[in-house]
């Protein structure tokens, strides 16, 4: 192999690479933590809620989770804005990933909340809580504590997928290396740089949704059982 | 401007066959390295598991577009020019093995441990045990979740148009080109993905209660 790496392009262009990565690490943030409400109202709905909530809640899930995100992109940014709704390519990336993300969370979520036990609500009437209460302390946390190794998979996906939304001009980690690749002529070395900021978000991303899973769970952290 | 007419959606759902081409070249190879990945993953040996896991975490914790633009781009500059079907077949079939590897690893696993020891008993080798013993069995449980990764590798295919290879959502940004009426398109673009997905997501659902009921 007569091929020569060369990396050198880095002492000028490494601000570029952070600026990129923090990019990502800002969009993906805010998709998780929106689409974690999304799709926690969507799976209460989903599980409570009438037979005209459920459809409705339904159609949403199976229409996101059988249509590629690429797709969705392109409707949000150049669907809308052909229509009259302009927005910059970063909401846009914004509003599909949290559409997307609150789909895939409304099925784990879902999952999670239909594992409590019917006892569990009767006690919770029992002891006088209100409906609030009981959503909160009886449901959806026990319920999050049971899939949240699933979620936290479904949440490093996102941060992955979030390379998809450079195809719209977000200035984001992929964006950023395809802007330099253009440059320098060095796409290899680039893209395994890029590759190898991927690798340390996504091990960075497990660990803190690792810390965040202590914190949330009293009954895990002092027991360390599963549930 | 041209108005959009039934010859932009014949084009769409000739592209679509594309899709289903590269779909399959996609499960077809990650189905041969993900059997390969699943068994080097259970071995005896510490260092084979311990390299197909690596794999797996490599592959898993970077972003398919990045495998794509590596395998396009990078392999280009360094002379190994692949044209664009070829590249993104290349990478759909790492990234699918990854996951195939690891969902079937856990079909594997969930074969009772004692299945194990009575093919012991019986006095089969290690390959016959997984012949007639632990695989048929995992086939079994591997079947409901096979089948419903395949819609992501459907799914997936769509990013090879990032590299120029000209399928369904290519050919959407394509007919956009010339047509401008891009929400009208993508939602088509979408329906097709819809049509394509659904059913495999519903037989999905179907094969795993069936194999609930079984147990």
């Amino acid at each position: 192999m007569s091929y020569k790496f060369d990396f050198s392009f880095l002492a000028e262009r490494w601000p570029d690479f952070v600026a990129g990565a923090w990019l990502t690490v800002q969009l993906t943030v805010v998709s998780i933590a929106l689409g974690l409400a999304v799709g926690t109202v969507c799976a209460l709905l989903r599980v409570y809620g009438n037979r005209w909530v459920r459809a409705p809640v339904g159609f949403y899930v199976e229409l996101i989770r059988n249509t590629p995100l690429l797709v969705q992109i392109f409707i949000v940014y150049f669907g809308l804005s052909s229509l009259g709704l302009k927005l910059s390519a970063e909401v846009s990336a914004v509003i599909a990933l949290v559409v997307n993300m609150g789909a895939y969370t409304t099925e784990i979520m879902r999952a999670g909340i239909q594992s409590i036990q019917r006892t569990q609500l009767e006690a919770a009437d029992c002891l006088g809580l209100t409906r609030l209460q009981t959503i909160v302390h009886v449901v959806l946390l026990p319920a999050m504590e049971r899939v949240y190794p699933a979620l936290s998979s479904q949440f490093v996906l996102l941060m992955l997928a979030s390379s998809i939304t450079s195809q719209i001009s977000a200035e984001e980690l992929t964006a950023t290396a395809n802007l330099v690749q253009s440059d320098t002529y060095r796409s290899f070395e680039v893209y395994i740089i890029v590759a190898v900021v991927y690798l340390a978000l996504s091990v960075l991303y497990r660990f803190g949704f690792w810390l965040i899973g202590l914190v949330l769970f009293a009954r895990k952290r002092k027991l360390g059982t599963a549930l | 401007m041209i108005q959009l007419n039934a010859n932009h959606l014949i084009y769409l759902l000739e592209a679509a066959r594309w899709t289903l081409l590269l779909s399959l070249i996609a499960f077809v190879g990650g189905s041969v390295v993900g059997l390969a990945l699943a068994l080097m993953r259970v071995s005896r040996i510490a260092v084979v598991r311990g390299a197909a896991s690596g794999y797996i975490q490599l592959i898993q914790g970077t972003p398919l577009l990045i495998i794509l633009f590596l395998s396009y781009f990078g392999l280009g500059i360094m002379g190994y020019k692949l044209v664009p079907i070829v590249a993104a077949g290349l990478s759909l079939t790492l990234y699918a093995a990854a996951f195939l590897g690891e969902i079937w690893r856990g079909c594997i696993e969930a074969v009772p441990r004692t299945q194990w020891e009575a093919s012991d008993c019986l006095g089969l080798n290690r390959f016959q045990q997984y012949a007639y013993v632990i695989l048929p069995q995992s086939v079994k449980l591997a079947i409901p979740p096979t089948v419903g990764f395949m819609v992501q590798i459907v799914k997936n295919t769509s990013l090879a148009s990032v590299i120029g290879f000209v399928e369904l959502s290519r050919a959407g940004q394509i007919v956009n080109n010339s047509t401008f009426e891009p929400f009208v398109i993508f939602t088509i673009v979408a329906a097709i993905y819809f049509a394509l997905c659904y059913p495999l997501s519903l037989a999905a659902r179907a094969l795993e209660r069936r194999s609930h009921a079984g147990r």
